[in-house]
Formats: structure tokens, sequence, C-alpha cells
């Protein structure tokens, strides 16, 4: 039998579509991990290897899933959520490829586990165009051939818009020094600070 | 990584509580012990999370000094005016630490409790007796560049890799730490333990002990302090080398002075001989070099890192040059 793209995505979608429902069903409780507030011995916490029934906030929509304790946040929006967006590079919190924002600060997704996330608003590379409109500093980053091969750029594209709402110096030397947790090995380099300078000095209050 | 069930705790007395239970730990970034988990070199059965316990508070104490909350972000801490105008050593030791995703979401009380880069401690298929008491050294008949020359034992040459703690030791940081019996305090030279016999253990932290802030002593003077550090990159490295100085000129003379060194010593390096060196000096190159030699005194280097003792020598003379100069 010849399996084509579509039908392969189709298949794909479904699959999720009943995994999703399937862990809304499992969610009793949503803070059912929680001690403290109530009696330890009436707090159930997950044994080693069972799911916990978890809500991720991602780019403005609530997902529900049943989650290994030991799953990140970059496997869970990669695997389970289906936004591959987020790259897996070094998996150790050294390249930077995984950079999302959690209430708008740029966090490593590949050291964060899933299941501490609930609460958080998340935004990934997927949640940045308004629509057809592109971020500003996506549309920075495409003018100025920042993207190259592509990989460490949602990473790029998440740390630089981070960097915005933070006091980082006007300089070139700043934006490197601030854009240092993210590696690029096809040399994008001086593309990405003239990207970002630019969006900086167009003063823009890009939405995040 | 190996299956662990996952908690939080929404009060201290809670979370000490529950990492009272064997094989618990307390999750606070995770940028140090999510690391080590994918390693397998920590192996915790259950892991209380502790962000939401409401620790994140930078506030000034009576008579001038600054108490840190254990959940408060390096970030925010680097950022804090407070920190800036008042003890600007500790803001730029941050900001020289790891990078903005990783200070975004490093905790002070977790930065106190960094785990070493000692490539020999993350790899479990080599020796190591931090790691696993008894099972011998790989790094000091290995490739030790990276490692300490201060404070090393026959058992252990693994070096310190905090950024803050350096400042935090030169600025004589308080810990506070709430167990099942109580708070206590806990001045930050008192905290760490040199490898000695027992590379294993780190601190006096005991089981089920909680750091719930850092307390800065009043010390009107660290306005006059600066952190520098030396790597092999630009940015985003460990030091090789690193010093936190503060000083007290008056009347053309040193009064007093904070020097402690990192990227050397296995744990933050607090230098009183190089404080006594200095105070009643006039601040200038021989002092400096004075206090640098008083520093590495008791240096014990081995082969791939000789070099530090040298390096470590130049960066606090450095160090002690750019703080004097500094403006106040």
């Amino acid at each position: 039998m010849t399996l084509t793209r579509r039908d392969f995505i189709a298949a794909t979608l479904a699959t999720a579509f009943a995994l999703t429902l399937g862990a809304r069903a499992a969610q009793a409780e949503p803070e059912a991990a929680k001690i403290g507030a109530k009696p330890m011995a009436t707090a159930p916490a997950s044994a080693g290897g069972d799911t916990m029934p978890i809500t991720l906030n991602v780019n403005g929509a609530a997902h529900d899933l049943a989650i290994d304790p030991r799953a990140t946040l970059l496997d869970a929006l990669r695997e389970r959520i289906g936004m591959t967006g987020s790259k897996k590079g070094c998996d150790h919190g050294q390249c930077g490829a995984c950079t999302v924002l959690a209430d708008g600060r740029r966090v490593l997704s590949c050291l964060s586990l899933a299941v501490a996330q609930q609460g958080k608003a998340i935004t990934t590379i997927e949640g940045l165009a308004q629509g057809e409109t592109l971020h500003p500093m996506q549309q920075a980053f495409l003018s100025h051939d920042g993207f190259q091969c592509g990989y460490c750029t949602p990473g790029q594209i998440m740390s630089a818009v981070g960097l915005l709402t933070e006091p980082v110096g006007p300089e070139d030397a700043d934006v490197r020094e601030n854009m240092s947790g993210n590696i690029c090995r096809c040399g994008a380099y001086p593309n990405i600070v003239a990207a970002i300078q630019d969006v900086r000095k167009a003063n823009t209050n890009a939405p995040v | 990584m190996h299956p662990f069930s996952y908690r939080q705790a929404s009060d201290e007395q809670a979370a000490i509580g529950a990492v009272g239970q064997p094989g618990a730990m307390f999750l606070a970034g995770g940028t140090t012990l999510i690391d080590l988990m994918k390693l397998d070199v920590q192996t915790p059965s259950q892991l209380i999370d502790i962000t939401p316990l409401p620790l994140t508070k930078i506030t000034e104490l009576p008579g001038g000094g600054v108490s840190i909350g254990a959940m408060v972000r390096n970030s925010d801490l680097a950022h804090s005016e407070l920190i800036m105008t008042r003890y600007p050593v500790l803001s730029e030791a941050l900001l020289s630490g790891a990078s903005p995703q990783l200070r975004n979401m490093a905790t002070t009380g977790g930065n106190l409790l960094q785990r070493t880069r000692c490539y020999y401690f993350r790899d479990v298929t080599t020796p190591c007796n931090k790691r696993e008491p008894g099972s011998g050294c790989s790094a000091i008949d290995g490739y030790h560049r990276i490692h300490a020359v201060l404070g090393t034992s026959r058992h252990c040459i693994a070096t310190h890799p905090s950024d803050m703690c350096v400042a935090l030791t030169a600025l004589d940081a308080v810990i506070l730490a709430r167990g099942a019996g109580g708070e206590r305090r806990i001045p930050i030279n008192d905290f760490y333990l040199v490898p000695g016999d027992h590379p294993e253990r780190e601190n006096v932290l005991a089981p089920g002990e909680l750091i719930t802030a850092v307390e800065l002593p009043a010390m009107p003077f660290a306005a006059r302090s600066h952190y520098r550090k030396v790597r092999d990159r630009a940015s985003y490295a460990f030091a090789l080398a690193s010093a936190a100085v503060a000083l007290d000129i008056q009347g053309g003379a040193i009064h007093d002075a904070r020097v402690a060194l990192g990227g050397v010593g296995t744990k933050p390096w607090r230098s009183h001989d190089a404080e006594k060196a200095l105070i009643g000096k006039a601040p200038g190159p021989d002092a400096y070099r004075a206090a640098a030699e008083a520093a590495l005194r008791g240096a014990k280097p081995h082969k791939d890192n000789a070099f530090k003792v040298e390096l470590a020598k130049r960066t606090l003379v450095r160090t002690l040059t750019m703080t004097a100069q500094k403006t106040v």
C-alpha cells in the first residue's frame, strides 16, 4: 500500500486528536500534584514512570496532556503538541535552539519540565506572527538574511524578542553579549545582530 | 533519565516535610539539576518543585543590608537597583554567568547549590569521588585544565563553578536555611566545605533543609566593588579565573578590602591574606601584586592547570586596579 503525505498527516492528526481527548477526559484534578495547601496524604503524585494530567498554555491555546514527569517542555511542544518550531540542539541548555518565552521571558525549554509549566503563558516561534503578518523580528531576520540554514533560527528569534524587553545597552556589542546563549554554526551572526538592531531602532512595540 | 514523581510545594513547611523522604530533592530553576538528571549523574526518585514558594522579594534590611529571597531569579537580582548601587560586584558577577535564558531560570538558592562542571563528575562512565565516594578521582591523573589549584585534596580537585557565590563570599553573605528544627543562619564562608576526605559533602546543609534567603550585611564601601572574569570565550563560559573585590579607600590608603577568587578553588575562595596585604597600603601596583602573591601562596597546581596560578594573580591585580579607579 502506498501512503501519501496527505494520508500520513491526516492519520497523525487523528491520532493526536484522540490522544488529546483522552487526556482531557482523564484530567480529574488539575491541581492534583500540589502539596502544602492540603494534607500530603490526599495529594496524589505520579509514581515513577506514570503520567500526570497537565494543561499547557501555548500561544494562547490550552493543551491537555497526560505526560511523563520526565518530559521536558521542548519534548512536549515537539512530540505531543506538534509544534516543531522549537529545535532540539544540544538538549543541555548550551545552544539556545529551544528558546521559548515563559510569561514573556526567554527560557530554555530543554531544561524546563513540562509538568512545571502549568499556569504559565508559553510563546513559541509559531505564536509570533499575527495571521499572515510576521512579527517585526521575523521580518527583520528575513530582510537581513539572518535565517541562513534555519536550524538555530527559531531560538535566535525567540531570544531576540525576549531581549527587546530586557535592559540591554544600545551597542552591537551589547546585542552580541545578550545573544551569547544562542549558538549559530553557519555564521549568520552579523546578519542576526543587524536584524535585531533594526527592530530596536524602529522602536516598535512589537506584540509578543 | 530515571523515573521520578513530581509535586509542587506551595509553602515552606510542606516543602521541608516532603523532601525528608528518601530520594527526594528540591527542584528550583532546574538549570543544573535537569541537566545532571539527563546525564544520570543525579537520579532523584521524587522532585519537590519549590518555584511556587513566595520567596521572590529583594528587600532592604534595617541598618542598610539587603535580603534576597531564595527564589529570586538571577536576572532580577542582577538588574535590581538596590544591588547595582550598593553591591555592583554581585550584579556584575551574575551578568558574567551563563546566558540570559539561564539567568531568567536560575534562582539565588539554586545557584548556591550549583554543582561542579568537572567533566569526570558529569561522565558516569568514569570514577569520581564526588559522585561515588571511594571510586577514585579521574581528574588528578587525567586532563585537568579547568580544575582547582586552591583547597584541593588527594581525592578531588573539582572547581566550584558559580560566579554569584564568589561575589557573595566577598560580601560576607549569610545563608538562611530552614529545616524541621527551625531556621538557622550560616555565614557563606562556613557554608561550603573543601573536599578533604569527603568530596561528596559540598556544604553544611542538613538533609531536608531549605534555603529561604540570602542576607547581605550593610557594607557601604561595597559601592566601590567589581567582578572580573577570565575565560576561554568572551562570553557564556565558566571562569578559568575570576576575582570579586571591594575596596574602602580613605585619605590615599586602603582602609578595608574584600577579596574572593573564582575558577581556581574547590569552593568560592575568600582570601583574608590578600586583604591583609592591602589594608593600610596606598592603592597601586605594588600593593595589588603583593595581595595577588598572598592569595595564591598555597596554590597546588597540576600539569594542565599550572597556568591558573599566574592567571589568577593577574586577574586579581587587574580587578583591584579597576576597582580603585571606579568613581563612587
